[in-house]
């Protein structure tokens, strides 16, 4: 029973859009630099190693507290750079508009993006708009591509994972869904509920520049924390071993997701990160967080271990052990 | 509510779980748990890991998506083609694969099929769309086929009358009486379904004792909870003292919601209908009343379903009766994936094989 | 079938109740559970109050959860 057409499951983040990304496009288009499967592409030209990014974004609602697409667009792609140790460096924004949207929420976009590219750093050098036909898309789309020169000396990847690492996350999941989510599920969130949506670039920069030894960097978006792991459990054959009493989740996130049936490791969040580091590195790299106002709630969350290869566990509350599979298609609200 | 710190949880834990191990000693002992939400939190808890090898944790029929047969999805999949309807659902159907399509696929296709979180959406879909048809899924057991008997009523009262429901109800009790009956099933204890209870009470699961004298516990679903009721089903057998207890008080009192249980039976009936894998069981489903029946999708809404094909080699049925490992089926994790799941099992987030799949058979190869 | 949460009655109007969960705070339906009072838990299923939660019931579950090994000692 495939499936002949594209269904929203596709873009979850989870199993089917990387099958979808598997089966197509890297067939049409493979090439080593594709194939080392970062979040973004590591490049050499001319002997300067650059990364290269590119993420769309179709977030409704426009503006939820803690931010709005603009500044989704920009945060998102320059953490995408960041993680792989790479210092972002310009953005290009393509604009897809709707005919009828109003100019004056275009400014308001414009504005964020702004401000949030200031705070990275990074400067929004070149782009495009199109308008299309009324009910052509929803609003506007934005498509942000990101480019940045990789620190000298970093070598991140997430095939890096070693046993031996501690796994490090830098505060709480699911914020950025559940703000957007509000409106969606009619669920009124206390003012505690607010996008984690942040440029992480600087921290890591810093991180980067006082512990070259990090292995791997990770920013745990669409399909969560879970799937990030996974992932990255794959690609470098190990184990990955966490913590259900380390994993930061608010009592707001984790009410909201009782209520609809949602699991908050398989959230996607925003202006998180992992960081996967030899131990005896762990107590510098947790000292810099912390001291980082996008770290303030670093902590350990687990550790890697030798088996079993490629698989990823929880050890819960009451000592059992639960494995944690990647996010299939997406979660929705169930009752059962 | 259990508001507890993790070293008080773990401490609680551990005794239950030495517990379970000292009385259990070397008895072979197989447990049952007929609640789909319980499959889940057994899992997500990880409590397998914690229960010695003698004692078995078996998932029964409690899946109400999974033990609805195919025709159920192929009549909503019909109904979702009519451009005239427009289908609200819970999120749990919306992947469940019919004889050759599912929601989801039809709603790709451009079916208007909503998600809601609370079946009283309908009406408000319904007003909103006076020239449509609005077909509400009902799917699931005691605690929630009260809402849609709820739902019915509240659309009487505000004169909807573009509103149908296409009823799958099913009761527990029942299913547990096949269970017991069958040769082919050793089950030592029952975890019953906390919420179903709280719906019911706890008088219903009496024949359990009476009739088949084995240990049941109504239990909730903490991992706190789970672990108890285990501690207390293997207590009962270790004593050879087969009760009925309530592990779940603060939440399934005896006597259950009576207001609940006469607004279902107001518009409900008890009717036969067919299980998956099980077949047809007496008294054991809900249809609407005849005086209701201006609610009901097939009565009213005229619709053209394709023939019924169940997959061949699904094994589906003995899963869901605790006979068959989902291991042990041939198709499990070969064509029958989460991604395209061959049986209902596999689809629903808390069916079993979906369950065995996404959580690796429980215990933690490390 | 059962996923269920308890949440606390704010304020009810009609059949309708404010209920705040962990926080979040949510419309909910009475139908069900029409006794119901503000300051009540109540357990709450796909938009609607099915049960009321014994607050004596639940004190006394967790003390049993805190207090097992006090407990057992009976049992033995």
């Amino acid at each position: 029973m495939s499936s002949e057409r594209i269904q929203m499951a596709h873009g979850s983040g989870g199993k089917l859009s990387h099958d979808l990304v598997k089966n197509i496009m890297w067939p049409a288009f493979a090439n080593d630099i594709l194939g080392a499967m970062h979040d973004g592409a590591q490049c050499t030209i001319n002997g300067v190693r650059l990364a290269f990014s590119t993420d769309s974004y179709v977030v409704k609602p426009l503006f939820f507290a803690g931010g709005d697409i603009g500044k989704l667009a920009v945060c998102g792609t320059v953490n995408d750079v960041a993680m792989n140790g790479a210092v972002p460096l310009y953005l290009s924004a393509g604009f897809v508009l709707e005919e009828g949207f109003p100019i004056e929420i275009l400014k308001r976009i414009v504005a964020s993006m702004q401000q949030a590219a200031a705070e990275a750093g990074v400067y929004i050098v070149t782009g495009d708009t199109k308008v299309v036909e009324k009910g052509a898309v929803d609003g506007i789309y934005i498509n942000t591509a990101g480019i940045g020169q990789i620190i000298d000396g970093i070598q991140i990847s997430g095939q890096n994972a070693r046993p031996g690492q501690d796994i490090i996350l830098n505060g709480y999941l699911g914020e950025h869904s559940l703000a957007v989510m509000s409106e969606r599920h009619g669920l009124e969130f206390p003012q505690t509920v607010v996008s984690d949506c942040a440029p992480l670039n600087r921290l890591v920069a810093e991180l980067l520049t006082a512990v070259p030894q990090i292995a791997v960097l990770r920013d745990p978006t669409r399909g969560g924390l879970a799937t990030t792991l996974n992932e990255i459990a794959s690609q470098s054959q190990v184990g990955i071993m966490l913590d259900e009493s380390s994993i930061p989740v608010s009592p707001a996130v984790q009410a909201a997701c009782d209520i609809l049936g949602f699991d908050p490791l398989y959230l996607a969040n925003e202006g998180k990160m992992i960081v996967f580091v030899d131990k005896e590195y762990t107590a510098e790299v947790l000292r810099i967080m912390q001291s980082h106002i996008y770290g303030r709630e670093s902590r350990i969350i687990g550790e890697v271990v030798p088996k079993p290869c490629g698989q990823v566990g929880l050890r819960t509350r009451i000592g059992g052990v639960r494995r944690l599979d990647m996010l299939i298609g997406d979660q929705l609200p169930r009752i059962c | 509510m259990l508001t507890m710190t993790d070293e008080q949880i773990k401490k609680a834990a551990d005794f239950f779980t030495q517990e379970i191990a000292r009385l259990a000693g070397q008895r072979s002992i197989r447990l049952m748990e007929v609640c789909g939400t319980h499959t889940v939190a057994i899992f997500k808890a990880g409590i397998r890991q914690l229960l010695p090898e003698n004692v078995e944790l078996v998932s029964g029929p409690g899946c109400p998506v999974c033990v609805t047969p195919n025709e159920y999805l192929d009549t909503a999949i019909a109904y979702s083609k009519d451009p005239q309807v427009i289908i609200t659902t819970f999120g749990d159907m919306l992947k469940v694969p019919g004889s050759s399509s599912t929601l989801a696929q039809q709603k790709a296709a451009g079916a208007d099929i909503r998600i809601l979180y609370s079946p009283l959406e309908s009406l408000e879909i319904a007003k909103e769309n006076p020239d449509k048809n609005v077909i509400f899924l009902a799917v699931g057991f005691e605690t929630t086929a009260p809402l849609a008997a709820a739902t019915i009523l509240m659309a009487e009262k505000a004169g909807i009358t573009n509103f149908y429901v296409l009823s799958a109800h099913k009761l527990v009790p029942p299913a547990l009486r096949v269970l017991l009956m069958s040769e082919n099933s050793r089950v030592d204890g029952l975890l019953l379904p906390g919420h179903v209870s709280s719906m019911i009470g706890v008088k219903p699961y009496e024949f359990l004792i009476d009739e088949f004298s084995t240990p049941a516990v109504v239990a909730g679903f903490d991992p706190l909870d789970i672990l108890q009721s285990i501690y207390m089903l293997v207590k009962q057998i270790h004593e050879g003292t087969p009760q009925l207890e309530n592990q779940y008080r603060r939440i399934a009192p005896p006597r259950g919601n009576e207001v609940a249980c006469r607004t279902l039976y107001k518009v409900y009936q008890a009717v036969d209908t067919v299980w998956r894998g099980i077949g047809n069981l007496e008294g054991s489903g809900l249809g609407i009343r005849e005086e209701y029946r201006s609610f009901d999708a097939k009565t009213n809404i005229p619709v053209t379903v394709e023939v019924m094909k169940e997959h061949a080699g699904c094994q589906c049925g003995q899963v869901l009766c605790g006979t068959l490992l989902p291991t042990a089926c041939p198709l499990f994790g070969k064509t029958c994936l989460p991604e395209h799941p061959v049986g209902s099992c596999m689809v629903s987030v808390e069916g079993t094989c979906a369950a065995w799949y996404k959580y690796g058979a429980g215990r933690w190869q490390g | 079938m059962c996923l269920a949460v308890p949440g606390k009655i704010l304020e009810i109007q009609d059949l309708l109740a404010t209920v705040e969960i962990g926080g979040v705070t949510r419309k909910i339906s009475l139908m069900l559970l029409p006794e119901s009072k503000v300051g009540e838990f109540v357990l709450i299923h796909a938009g609607f109050a099915i049960q009321a939660i014994d607050e004596e019931e639940v004190r006394k579950t967790l003390e049993l959860f805190k207090e097992l090994e006090e407990y057992a000692d009976h049992d033995r």
